[in-house]
């Protein structure tokens, strides 16, 4: 099973990716006691009727590995999100894009931690191939504050040295962590 | 910690590139992926992908050492996998990299230029190859 919540954002990113988006929004909020989740690609896209094999554990398209039957990566995400009283939608239309979303209150105890952010969307960042990435992230902090970033791939991979090599990475690493201490 | 500006990103970058001589020569880099489908995140990928990333920068050859990201390699039952490519060398497939066998293999294989024997895996899980 997945351990942190970043790990489903990953997967449903890794599946944008995946399905051939040039262009990915992401966002994530924490505030109110909850985090909410908004995946947004411009990748092939599914009918109705592949957004519900998505959902089935039992499932794969077959084009990566044509014998597998298993594909868990929204199934999981389906599971976490209900245990921890969350809810979730997928939205899509073939050759469009789609639209994943998810949240859940941080409070409830099965609720998955959040885990390393920075980290997270630095592999968010690291997938070969030329798709641009928007990371939007809030937070409510203690009192009545807010912290508020953003990040985009090109730019940081313009700013970094290209988010290829390992120096390149690692500075791209401080500069999202800068971001989320505020 | 001050929020950091893109443009003192830059100059930190180029701060770093004055020490350290590049070699972008195409097709002699080293390269570092990370299987990171459903079953190499379920498994701790990300911890491996730590790991390899702070291990490269111990050894100071963070500019000559390309670390990437991919889906599902087919190896379902030993992830967290890793491939590992490194000129004169045979393309490796690790699997069950945690952390501890990430700096490993950094420090042997990529450093050392000595494979990690008891993690490499070649074959692709049996759904996958079953008739």
């Amino acid at each position: 099973m997945h351990r942190d919540f970043g790990d489903y954002v990953l997967d449903v990113v890794q599946n944008a990716v995946e399905a051939g988006a040039r262009n990915i929004g992401l966002r994530i909020v924490e505030a109110d006691g909850r985090v909410e989740v908004l995946v947004g690609d411009d990748g092939r896209g599914m009918d109705r009727d592949e957004i519900s094999r998505a959902l089935d554990p039992f499932h794969t398209d077959g084009t990566k590995h044509s014998k597998r039957k298993v594909g868990l990566g929204l199934p999981f995400m389906v599971q976490a999100v209900e245990a921890a009283g969350g809810t979730w939608g997928v939205e899509s239309e073939k050759g469009k894009g789609t639209t994943v979303r998810f949240g859940f209150p941080l409070d409830h105890p099965d609720a998955p931690p959040v885990g390393d952010l920075p980290g997270l969307v630095l592999s968010l960042m690291a997938f070969e191939g030329g798709y641009e990435l928007e990371v939007s992230r809030t937070r409510d902090l203690p009192g009545k504050s807010r912290l508020e970033w953003s990040a985009c791939r090109s730019e940081l991979a313009e700013a970094a040295g290209g988010l290829r090599d390992a120096e390149s990475l690692a500075l791209a690493k401080a500069f999202l962590e800068s971001q989320e201490a505020g | 910690m001050a929020k950091m500006t893109l443009e003192q990103l830059r100059k930190l970058r180029e701060e770093k590139k004055r020490d350290i001589e590049r070699r972008e020569t195409e097709g002699k880099e080293i390269r570092i992926i990370v299987g990171m489908g459903t079953c190499g995140i379920a498994a701790g990928a990300r911890v491996a992908f730590d790991a390899i990333l702070a291990a490269v920068e111990r050894h100071g050859i963070g500019a000559d050492v390309v670390i990437a990201q991919t889906g599902c390699m087919g190896l379902c039952h030993v992830e967290p996998t890793v491939e590992v490519i490194v000129p004169g060398m045979p393309d490796t497939i690790y699997g069950r990299v945690d952390a501890a066998t990430a700096t490993k293999i950094v420090d042997r294989h990529v450093v050392a230029r000595a494979l990690v024997n008891e993690h490499i895996y070649d074959r692709p899980a049996a759904d996958i190859i079953r008739n």
